[in-house]
C-alpha cells in the first residue's frame, strides 16, 4: 500500500516512472504494426503484447500519479508530459525498423523485464509486488514469442538472417542502460520497494547469448554503450512518437468517450 | 431482496448470470474474476481481479456487474480491483472447462512454468492440443496470442480447422 514518507516520494516516482514508461513507450511502439505485420498471426500477436504493455504501464502509471499525491492520472502521465519528464530507457523508443528490429528489441527487452518482475514480487510494496507478480505471467509469453522468431530468423534465409544480425548490432549500444544504477534505484532497492537492475544483468547476459548463439547470431565487440532516457535525455525519436501518441489527448482536453 | 439482509452466496449468485463480454459462455464467476463480495449495511462491495493487466473488457465488466446488482435492488454498488492474487486459468472449475470446449474453444491445461524457447522441441503428448470440434490431437499451435489476450490460435489437421485455445496463465 501507499505509505511512503515524503522524502521517498520522489525516489519511488521517478522509478514507478521509469517502469511504466519503459511499458508505455515500447507498447506505443508495437502498435505502431497494427496492420502492418507480415502475417496476421503476427499483426494479432504484436498487437496483444502491446496490450499487455501498456495495461502494465496504466497500473505503474496509475500508481506513481497516487503516491505523487498532485491530482494527476495514468492519462495525465501519458498524454501530457513532455519527452524529457519521460523516464523510458532509450532502447525502447528506437523506432520499430523492419521486422527484425522490432523482434531482436523484443528478446532484449523482455528478458529484461522478466527478470525485472520476477524481483519486483518481492516488493515490499503489495500494489508494486502484485502487478509484478501479473507481469511476469504475461513476459514469459512476450519472451518465449521473441526468442522463437529470433530462432527463425537467424536460422531462415540469407535475407532474414542479415537482416537479424543487423538488428543486434544497431540495438546492442542500448541494452547497457538496462542495468545502470543511479541513486534512484539504490534509494528504491534500499526501502525494498524497487530493485537495483545491475545484478539482473548476468542472468539477461546468459538467457540473450543462448537465444542469440542458438540463432547464430553474434553480439557485436564494441563495450560502447548509450545512456540518459532514465535521466530524460532522449534521442529524437522519442519527441516525435510522443507527438502521434499525444495528439489527440492534446488537442481535446478533458474529452471522455 | 433486502440488500441489508443479502449474503455473500446471493452476491455470488446474482453475478453468475454476469457473463464475460468476449467468452460469453462462461460468467464473472466462473472465471474467477470476482473475488469477492461484502454486503455492509445498504452497500455491497465487490472485489474483481483482471485476468490480463491489459484486458479491454475490465471496464464492461465492471458496469456490467454494476447493472445487474441495482437490477436486484441493491442502490449502492462499490467494485474494487486487486491485483494479487494474480488471476490464473487454474481458478477455472472441470464444468467451466466443459463449457468452453462445448463453446469451440479448447480449454486451459494447468498453468504450470513452460519453457522460454518453445521451438526447440516437440511438444509432448500431454501438451498436444485437443481440437474442440473432432477432438484430434493431430493439431498445431500457430500462435499463442489470438482474438482476445485469453486466447492462442491452433489448427486441426483432422477436421482442417483452426480453432482457439484458452491460455493457460
Amino acid at each position: 500500500m501507499v505509505s511512503a514518507s515524503p522524502a521517498a516520494v520522489p525516489n519511488e516516482f521517478e522509478y514507478l516512472l521509469r517502469l511504466g514508461d519503459d511499458r508505455l513507450v515500447l507498447g506505443h511502439r508495437l502498435s505502431e504494426w497494427c496492420g502492418h505485420a507480415p502475417i496476421l498471426e503476427e499483426d494479432i500477436a504484436l498487437a496483444n503484447i502491446a496490450l499487455d504493455l501498456i495495461g502494465q504501464a496504466n497500473l505503474l502509471l496509475g500508481l506513481a500519479a497516487r503516491i505523487e499525491r498532485k491530482g494527476r492520472d495514468a492519462d495525465a502521465l501519458a498524454y501530457l508530459r513532455d519527452a524529457i519528464d519521460y523516464r523510458n530507457a532509450l532502447l525502447v523508443e528506437m523506432p520499430k525498423g523492419d521486422f527484425a528490429v522490432t523482434i531482436v528489441r523484443q528478446l532484449l527487452y523482455s528478458v529484461f523485464a522478466l527478470l525485472q518482475a520476477e524481483a519486483l514480487q518481492r516488493s515490499t510494496d503489495a500494489d508494486v509486488a502484485g502487478i509484478a507478480a501479473k507481469a511476469v505471467k504475461e513476459l514469459r509469453y512476450h519472451v518465449r514469442h521473441s526468442a522463437d522468431w529470433v530462432l527463425k530468423l537467424g536460422g531462415g534465409t540469407t535475407e532474414s538472417r542479415a537482416r537479424a544480425q543487423r538488428a543486434v548490432d544497431d540495438l546492442w549500444p542500448y541494452t547497457g542502460e538496462l542495468f545502470l544504477a543511479d541513486d534512484v534505484d539504490r534509494a528504491v532497492a534500499q526501502t525494498g520497494i524497487g530493485v537495483d537492475p545491475s545484478p539482473l544483468e548476468s542472468s539477461w547476459q546468459s538467457t540473450v547469448r543462448d537465444v542469440l548463439g542458438r540463432a547464430g547470431l553474434t553480439i557485436p565487440d564494441s563495450a560502447y554503450m548509450q545512456r540518459g532516457g532514465r535521466q530524460g535525455r532522449h534521442t529524437e525519436h522519442l519527441g516525435h512518437m510522443l507527438a502521434e501518441m499525444q495528439i489527440v489527448a492534446r488537442s481535446h482536453p478533458g474529452a471522455s468517450w | 431482496m433486502s440488500a441489508a439482509a443479502a449474503t455473500r452466496e446471493e452476491i455470488f449468485e446474482i453475478l453468475d448470470e454476469v457473463k464475460d463480454p468476449e467468452v460469453p459462455v462462461l460468467s464473472v464467476v466462473e472465471l474467477g474474476i470476482v473475488r469477492d463480495a461484502r454486503v455492509e449495511d445498504d452497500e455491497v462491495t465487490v472485489t474483481i481481479t483482471p485476468t490480463y493487466s491489459g484486458c479491454p473488457a475490465m471496464r464492461v465488466i465492471e458496469e456490467d456487474i454494476r447493472a445487474a446488482l441495482v437490477a436486484h435492488g441493491f442502490a449502492a454498488v462499490n467494485v474494487e480491483t486487486v491485483y494479487a492474487p494474480a488471476w490464473t486459468t487454474d481458478w477455472l472449475s472441470a464444468e467451466a472447462k466443459q463449457k468452453l470446449e462445448a463453446y469451440g474453444i479448447t480449454p486451459p491445461g494447468p498453468a504450470t512454468r513452460q519453457s522460454l524457447v518453445s521451438l526447440t522441441r516437440a511438444p509432448s503428448v500431454a501438451e498436444r492440443i485437443r481440437c474442440p470440434y473432432c477432438h484430434s490431437l493431430e493439431t498445431t499451435l500457430r500462435s499463442e496470442f489470438g482474438s482476445t489476450a485469453c486466447k492462442a490460435i491452433a489448427y486441426c489437421s483432422g477436421c482442417k480447422q483452426p480453432f482457439e485455445v484458452f491460455k493457460a496463465i
